[in-house]
């Protein structure tokens, strides 16, 4: 298929994610900050989520120095100059999938145009200023419905195949970030937790991880436990069974490029497939003995890099 | 001033024409409020689908997309079939005699020998493209897809008459508009399908695509056809991307594509992959930067000494602009006369050349009942309608007229017929067009009908879409 249609596929389903993300991310800040006991764990998530995504700079150019939730969340759901806001992705998601409408089919492109369309409305009105909540919900939904419609209308050829690529790379970076939120809100790594105010701390803040990847049930399931944040991180690392683990994103991530490779991609496989053996074959002693934000930081740096060599090889190639 | 009218709908206040009973009668049955709906529905699916085309220059209230609907009317325009088998008689014959006349600008020029067309206005128009001097292109046909404007004005008898306002032989749009058209009044209004024969319009996609493969260079047996769109803010993107996928092949952009030992190629996610048939929706002055506008990055560098060589295709071809322009239009019928030996089937509107000095002093004396149009205008700009213009638009005119007089041509205002349509006020008259797509492959055809354009505005007889023109979908209807 066209180069260029492959990239406008793969950034459509990046940035859809990208916004799913940063729904997840604020709506549990929000539920957590409306929590007395759990407030300060919401004002380091406040922080901490300006942090991962590199944007406190930008921030306080805007706003100044006093990080509030009302500020944080206005400038990460409608400001058009943020690009990780949500309706800059979403829009940056919608303009890619209108460069390539013949390519998608009549559903997959009016999700997208749809969820354009009622987002224009919604930031027209008050309404989410009203209920947050509520707006968050929804972004969550239109993302779950273009996966669902493309996963149950697209033929499974290339486009297919590209598409899914930049779900799951996207994916694997924004869970690695959402992860290091705690080093980068009080520049501390895991294991702070010496006091019993600490440890009510870490369980706020581990179980809003938890819940921001819909992953709270799912981890009483899998350990039948307390909170511990040794196996919250196993979970989200490691677990390939766990649809937003770093693992289970590298496997859809290699299981989707070896289909598409060609004559350039063999270094690109060969990176990707070793990333994705270290999760399949690491444990989480060996990944907290080294640190974890150490292991994330040089994580976010592997997946970007790959990043890369896809748009190289597969994207933008010079010819 | 009062002119003679023709409505497609009523010969009179209280007649409905024979060919549109049918449909009055079930229009007089609908309650206004389910009218209403339908057209809130309608409305919604276009925005849903994204049915939009963008307008130069223009923001929407929030200033950020400049997207917008083109206004659709259920009200559809309909044509009995024995007119249309003889309006479409008449297209091929004059599309057919446009090629002609095409080729022989470019190879032996017989027309500017027989004194029938003056050499200066081919040789001086902007559109004549040397480089094509002498190049053979398949079929020897230029323009592959036309979209031949024709209008309806009533004659001294009081009766409807044909007339060609233009040919758009280089890159006509709204195609696409005419099957979206039609796809919306079926979904609206099935009903009026089982009681009305309606010609289906549906097969353009596959005529379209046979015409393209028809004219693909000889070395290969499964040729490789792509569309070649400006990219996404062009003001007929829509159709672009529409036509692609109907047809089931690729939409490029100048960057995807690459010339290489005279073959033009696009890159692929598995490498490069050559390209034999171009239908191009790109002007030509941006199709080449080394040959013609050296700045654009709409085309591809090197791509029109790979078409010379014959081992691509461009539809339409380059260079068939010369035979559309304003000023070559006046001699269509001769040309008809010329290459074929037939008396035109179709009537041109009587114009007056800026260029003629009888005419330039005609046109001065008459312009408040005249439309004045640049010779290479389109889109509705530059053009000055006189009966519905002010005093100081007609004196603007006059100066930009007397300033280059071969500049301008004029018509006298045509009474263009009107169609009742869906206004504020309930149903009202307005003035509506017809624009045919003629194919040109191997043999020329086109599916019946066409895009009926209406001017919204009271008394208006601008259609144009960036002029606030919406459509109707257009019937041709067997007895």
């Amino acid at each position: 298929m066209l180069s260029r249609t492959a990239d406008h596929l793969f950034w459509m389903s990046r940035y859809t994610e990208r916004a799913e993300n940063t729904a997840r991310m604020l709506d549990v800040n929000y539920q957590t900050s409306l929590l007395p006991q759990s407030a300060a764990v919401a004002q380091v998530g406040w922080e901490g989520l300006l942090s991962i995504s590199e944007l406190l700079p930008a921030y306080t150019a805007k706003y100044g120095q006093a990080i509030t939730p009302r500020n944080v969340m206005d400038f990460m759901v409608r400001d058009e100059s943020n690009p990780s806001s949500i309706v800059a992705c979403l829009r940056a998601a919608r303009e890619n999938a209108r460069a390539v409408r013949g390519a998608l089919t009549t559903e997959v492109w009016e999700t997208q145009n749809a969820t354009w369309l009622k987002l224009a409305s919604y930031l027209k009105t008050q309404d989410f200023e009203r209920d947050p909540g509520a707006f968050f919900e929804w972004v969550k939904h239109r993302s779950h419905l273009s996966r669902g419609v493309a996963i149950g209308t697209m033929l499974q050829d290339e486009a297919f195949h590209f598409y899914r690529m930049g779900t799951f790379l996207e994916r694997a970076d924004n869970t690695a970030r959402l992860l290091d939120v705690k080093f980068h809100a009080v520049q501390s790594d895991f294991f702070g937790a010496a006091s019993e105010l600490d440890q009510e701390y870490d369980f706020y803040h581990w179980s809003a991880i938890l819940r921001s990847v819909s992953g709270f049930e799912v981890y009483r399931k899998v350990y039948r436990d307390v909170i511990s944040p040794e196996r919250v991180a196993e979970l989200l690392i490691l677990r390939a069974d766990m649809p937003r683990s770093l693992a289970a994103s590298l496997n859809e991530v290699v299981n989707n490029l070896n289909v598409v490779a060609n004559d350039l991609s063999d270094e690109t496989l060969r990176r990707a497939g070793k990333l994705q053996a270290e999760l399949r074959f690491g444990r989480i002693d060996e990944i907290l003995s080294t640190g974890l934000h150490a292991y994330l930081t040089q994580f976010l740096d592997r997946v970007n890099e790959l990043g890369g060599r896809i748009s190289q090889d597969f994207l933008v190639p010079t010819h | 001033m009062s002119r003679p009218m023709f409505d497609e709908m009523n010969a009179s206040p209280t007649e409905v024409r024979a060919h549109y009973e049918n449909y009055a009668r079930w229009l007089a049955q609908q309650p206004p409020e389910l009218m209403a709906a339908k057209r809130e529905e309608a409305e919604m699916i276009f925005r849903r689908v994204g049915i939009t085309f963008a307008v130069y220059g223009d923001k929407d209230e929030d200033g950020a997309g400049t997207e917008r609907l083109i206004p659709f009317d259920l009200i559809p325009r309909i044509i009995p079939a024995h007119e249309w088998h003889s309006m479409e008689e008449g297209l091929v014959q004059r599309v057919s005699a446009l090629n002609r006349f095409v080729y022989d600008v470019y190879h032996d020029q017989e027309i500017i020998k027989a004194g029938i067309i003056p050499a200066d206005q081919i040789f001086q128009n902007a559109q004549f493209r040397p480089e094509m001097m002498g190049v053979d292109v398949p079929n020897q046909i230029y323009s592959h897809i036309a979209g031949i404007d024709i209008v309806r004005a009533p004659n001294a008898q009081g009766q409807g008459e044909y007339y060609v306002l233009e040919d758009n032989l280089r890159v006509p749009s709204g195609v696409s508009y005419m099957l979206e058209d039609r796809k919306m009044m079926m979904r609206l209004f099935p009903d009026l399908f089982e009681t009305n024969r309606v010609a289906p319009v549906a097969h353009y996609p596959d005529l379209l695509l046979e015409t393209l493969r028809a004219v693909s260079p000889a070395t290969t047996a499964e040729p490789t056809v792509v569309v070649l769109t400006p990219g996404m803010y062009n003001s007929a993107y829509f159709e672009h991307a529409f036509l692609a996928q109907q047809m089931g092949v690729e939409l490029v952009e100048g960057q995807d594509l690459f010339v290489k030992d005279n073959f033009v190629y696009m890159r692929t996610t598995r490498g490069p992959k050559r390209v034999d048939v171009i239908y191009r929706r790109v002007d030509d002055d941006f199709l080449d930067p080394l040959v013609f506008r050296p700045t654009s990055t709409l085309g591809c560098a090197g791509l029109l000494g790979v078409y010379r060589s014959g081992n691509v295709a461009i539809c339409n071809a380059v260079g068939t602009g010369v035979a559309d322009d304003k000023s070559i239009y006046p001699y269509v019928p001769k040309m008809i006369e010329f290459y074929l030996g037939q008396k035109p089937i179709l009537n041109n509107v009587p114009t007056f050349m800026g260029r003629d000095p009888e005419d330039l002093k005609y046109i001065l004396a008459h312009l408040p009942e005249l439309v004045v149009k640049e010779v290479h205008g389109a889109g509705g700009y530059g053009m000055l309608v006189g009966p519905a213009s002010t005093q100081a638009e007609i004196e603007a005119f006059r100066h930009a007229v007397l300033a280059n007089p071969s500049g301008y041509i004029a018509q006298p205002t045509l009474s263009l017929s009107t169609c009742p349509t869906y206004v504020e006020s309930g149903i009202a008259p307005r003035h509506i067009d017809l624009r045919p797509f003629v194919l040109s492959g191997k043999e020329v055809q086109m599916v019946p009908g066409g895009l009926t354009r209406v001017a919204l505005k009271e008394g208006s007889l601008v259609v144009n879409s960036s002029q606030g023109g919406g459509t109707k979908d257009t019937w041709i209807l067997e007895a």
